[in-house]
């Protein structure tokens, strides 16, 4: 296992704290923070269980409308989502840490001795339909999971080395390390019936129109591969990095120390990837790093409370200025001119930069993947999709961040990947009912067996 | 007897060594029972003592222990007494006693308690485990003919005030209270503890706390047990027989408001003990401190002036007004949205909150709003007490009716 490279910014909670802060939930009915999970976990009714020492039914609240509920717990802008809506906010502006409690919850759940598949969920018996999921990502290993559960024959292409997605390649290592990631990977596989194909890459090693003719349904979970770019001069210099990119080479290093790390670097932009990369850098020993982005702060999608954490780290975030020309100089560095959005004057200033990072999105890549098949885009340039995630190709499925609109979180792609499931069962067996079936009903046997044998022991005792 | 303010420490572990009660009189404390004295040989308690009951991470919300009388020889507690008496003279000091139900056994020990120049002693007829097996504790507060005797041999052989303190492990407090007070008791202390298993560990399937893998049920005590102990000081206080005997008020007192609802029930003084094992002998400077501010601000001038001020207004079921109406108001310029109070009355009691949907607006969406049914409405206060957010007010309503009690209430077929 690799040294920890970066630090953990948000410390897991031991188990005193995390009971200690269980008691701060108030248990409320209709809760706003299930309302605001994209996955809708269950959240008063999983703090509830850790308060009263049920970790392992914490784990299957969360686990069974979450699957990726360990990475989700580490990576979610909690602060819009969940814990936005936590009532405590409203009261004494401190919400409760569901956060950190979901994530205590599955860490106690995959650390223990066998974190086993079956006591959350239960595959149904083989019912000889067969599904093609393209991307090993959050949306298609959640898809994949839920299909096999339902127990469809499901086989995964991927087309890198390791199943994971952005999870495993894009997300901040100081939020996640890939031994989590992989973690995850391999007990979602452990449900069975799933089989994963590395290095298969669509429109390379197979076709979409092979994929329609061997399988019952596809489904696209692809991801957005290709960077936009600046449109300015300068901008295919050495040094000059597409973020999203550098994170990956940051977070498959065999060795950290053998990244380039300029002394000062300057990123352009202002989502989550900018700050995920302003914070890395810093860590790994830049002396300067600033944020430029072309409008005010308050229109980041970064959140501010992910500012917040990049300015506790060092960062500088400047608004109001957009880049116009990246001038080499004849030391290697760059400087990177910008020109004031908020003054009509046109008023311009440089920033030296040894390194330069672009954090300006990233979109469907269009090579020709679908051989004959022809998929309708949206204007955005994403794969267009009805309400039940179905493409303009009947049986094609698609979701995650390569459908729209899409909000580019690994939750929502869970989410979307646990309905996209759903759909494709209903579509393949319209006479059943598409839910996930996930052991509950083992356990309200269990419950009505417990209620019974009460009834039996109370009728005898008042013989 | 005199003491500085009304906060004793009762008989128990605080009060059971010099050391222990010095340390408390240096802290402010006005005076102690001093842990009951019993004949030698001392007893032998167990190792493992205490059970506590917490609630939602709150330690301590009810405490127990299967401990016994003092475990030192009567000849050490006597001289150490005598010492702390010497030092402390301004401090109330009452020594508990207990010893079999004999006249002889009480005649020779009272001799020599007033030889202590303690204040005062404590009969200790309610301590519900290990002695009450051996016929003494509950098992004679148990039984009013024995308490009125021992009471009436304690007044006999000494001339030191006699507490007499009574167990709740009783159907109806006032019995052995009349029969303390035939007894010529000067006051009543009360209450011991309450018979409980306090817990189990579900892995030994033994009580806690568990000696080598079992237990006992042990004396319940702590903030959990003060609503028992007010309604038998209030009992008390109200009846014919044992109205304006001195109670020395026992029972979960915490805080100076604990205090002051026990005093405004009629106890003279109040005996505190689990608080002090939770936090130690300093909250004595809250007690005094906050009873004598709210005092202050309540223009009480005096105890007397608080002392049984509430016992008027306890009174039987049968004489509350039935035509008293109040229903719940929601602030919701403070309500949080949690939704407790819709559920708790729309599953458990009477339908009477509406649920509003979500607010426009981005940052409220996931939020509903409630209201009280006032039609509906029976102010029953369940939404009030759970409320997180203390929003919701009982809000007494305008009726125009008379005072109607069941007594006279057409319903009441024997109404007179």
């Amino acid at each position: 296992m690799k040294e920890p490279l970066f630090c953990e910014l948000k410390a897991p909670l031991d188990a005193r704290s995390a009971k200690v802060e269980s008691s701060r939930c108030y248990y409320c009915y209709d809760a706003p923070c299930i309302q605001a999970c994209p996955t809708q976990i269950d959240i008063p009714s999983f703090i509830r269980k850790i308060s009263n020492d049920n970790l392992l039914g914490a784990a299957q609240d969360i686990l069974r409308a979450n699957v990726m509920g360990g990475t989700c717990a580490r990576v979610c802008p909690v602060e819009v989502l969940c814990q936005s809506a936590c009532v405590r906010e409203i009261g004494e502006d401190k919400s409760v840490e569901i956060g950190r409690l979901q994530r205590f919850a599955t860490d106690q759940f995959f650390e223990s001795a066998q974190p086993q598949m079956e006591k959350i969920f239960q595959r149904a018996p083989a019912n000889g339909k067969k599904v093609a999921v393209v991307g090993a990502g959050p949306a298609g290993l959640s898809a994949a999971h839920g299909l096999a559960v339902l127990g469809y024959e499901v086989t995964v292409y991927e087309a890198r080395a390791k199943a994971g997605g952005l999870n495993e390649y894009g997300l901040a290592p100081y939020k996640v390390t890939s031994e989590d990631i992989q973690r995850e990977v391999n007990w979602i596989l452990g449900v069975g019936g799933i089989e994963l194909r590395l290095n298969s890459a669509l429109g390379i090693d197979f076709t979409l129109d092979h994929l329609r003719t061997s399988y019952d349904a596809v489904f696209l979970g692809l991801g957005l591969h290709a960077f936009r770019s600046l449109g300015i001069p300068g901008e295919d210099r050495d040094g000059v990095y597409d973020a999203a990119r550098f994170i990956e080479r940051i977070r498959q290093a065999p060795r950290v120390a053998d990244l380039p790390v300029g002394r000062t670097v300057v990123v352009i932009g202002g989502g989550s990837t900018a700050i995920d990369i302003a914070i890395e850098m810093k860590q790994l020993g830049a002396e300067s790093v600033t944020i430029v982005y072309r409008s005010s702060e308050e229109k980041m999608s970064a959140t501010s409370h992910e500012r917040e954490l990049a300015r506790n780290q060092g960062v500088v975030i400047r608004s109001h200025a957009r880049p116009t020309q990246i001038f080499g100089k004849p030391n290697g560095s760059h400087s990177v001119e910008f020109e004031r959005t908020d003054r009509c004057t046109g008023e311009r200033f440089e920033l030296p930069a040894e390194q330069v990072f672009k954090a300006i999105g990233q979109t469907l890549e269009t090579r020709q993947w679908w051989g004959q098949t022809q998929l309708h885009l949206t204007a955005s340039g994403r794969i267009a999709v009805n309400e039940e995630f179905e493409t303009s190709v009947p049986g094609v499925f698609a979701g995650g961040d390569c459908i729209a609109p899409g909000d580019d979180l690994t939750v929502s792609a869970v989410q979307q990947g646990k309905l996209v499931a759903q759909a494709i069962h209903a579509q393949l067996n319209p006479m059943e009912k598409g839910e996930v079936k996930d052991g509950r009903s083992h356990l309200s046997d269990r419950r009505s067996e417990i209620s019974q044998s009460f009834l039996a022991g109370f009728s005898t005792s008042n013989g | 007897m005199k003491s500085p303010n009304p906060f004793w420490l009762a008989s128990a572990p605080p009060t059971d060594k010099k050391i222990n009660v010095e340390r408390a009189f240096r802290a402010g404390w006005g005076g102690v029972v001093w842990k009951t004295l019993g004949e030698n040989p001392p007893v032998v308690n167990v190792s493992s003592r205490y059970g506590a009951v917490g609630w939602n991470g709150q330690k301590m919300m009810g405490f127990n222990n299967i401990e016994l009388i003092s475990d030192r020889t009567l000849e050490v507690n006597l001289a150490e007494i005598k010492e702390v008496k010497r030092n402390w003279p301004d401090r109330a000091m009452i020594i508990s006693l207990m010893v079999p139900c004999q006249e002889e056994n009480w005649k020779n020990i009272l001799k020599k308690i007033e030889d202590t120049g303690a204040d005062g002693i404590e009969l200790n007829l309610g301590c519900p485990h290990g002695m009450s097996e051996r016929g003494m504790g509950a098992a004679v507060g148990q039984v009013p003919e024995y308490v009125e005797q021992v009471t009436r041999w304690c007044k006999a052989y000494t001339r030191m005030p006699v507490f007499v303190k009574l167990t709740p492990n009783i159907t109806d407090i006032r019995m052995p209270a009349r029969a303390a007070k035939r007894g010529g008791a000067d006051a009543i202390s009360l209450i011991n503890t309450i018979n409980s298993i306090v817990g189990l560990d579900l892995e030994r399937m033994s009580p806690v706390p568990h000696v080598g893998g079992r237990g006992t049920h042990g004396g319940y005590c702590g903030p959990a047990v003060k609503p028992i102990a007010l309604n038998m000081v209030a009992e008390i206080g109200r009846d014919s027989e044992t109205r304006g005997i001195p109670i020395s008020g026992i029972g979960g007192i915490s805080n100076w408001r604990d205090a002051a609802e026990f005093m405004a029930l009629g106890s003279q003084n109040v005996q505190v003990c689990t608080a002090a094992m939770h936090y130690g002998f300093k909250i004595i400077e809250d007690l005094t401190s906050g009873l004598s501010n709210w005092m202050d601000s309540q223009d009480y001038r005096c105890l007397q002036d608080l002392i049984g001020k509430a016992l008027p207004n306890v009174v039987h079921w049968n004489e509350l007004d039935l035509n008293y109406k109040s229903i719940a108001k929601i602030d919701q310029s403070q309500c949080i949205h949690c939704g407790l109070c819709y559920v708790a009355c729309e599953d458990t009691s009477h339908q009477a909150i509406e649920k509003k949907s979500a607010l426009s607006g981005l940052s409220q969406s996931f939020h509903s709003n409630y209201e009280v049914k006032n039609d509906d409405c029976v102010g029953c206060n369940l939404c009030a007490l759970i409320c997180p957010a203390d929003c919701i007010e009982i809000v007494p309503q305008e009726t125009g009716k008379d005072y109607l009690p069941w007594t006279r209430h057409p319903q009441n077929l024997l109404r007179t």
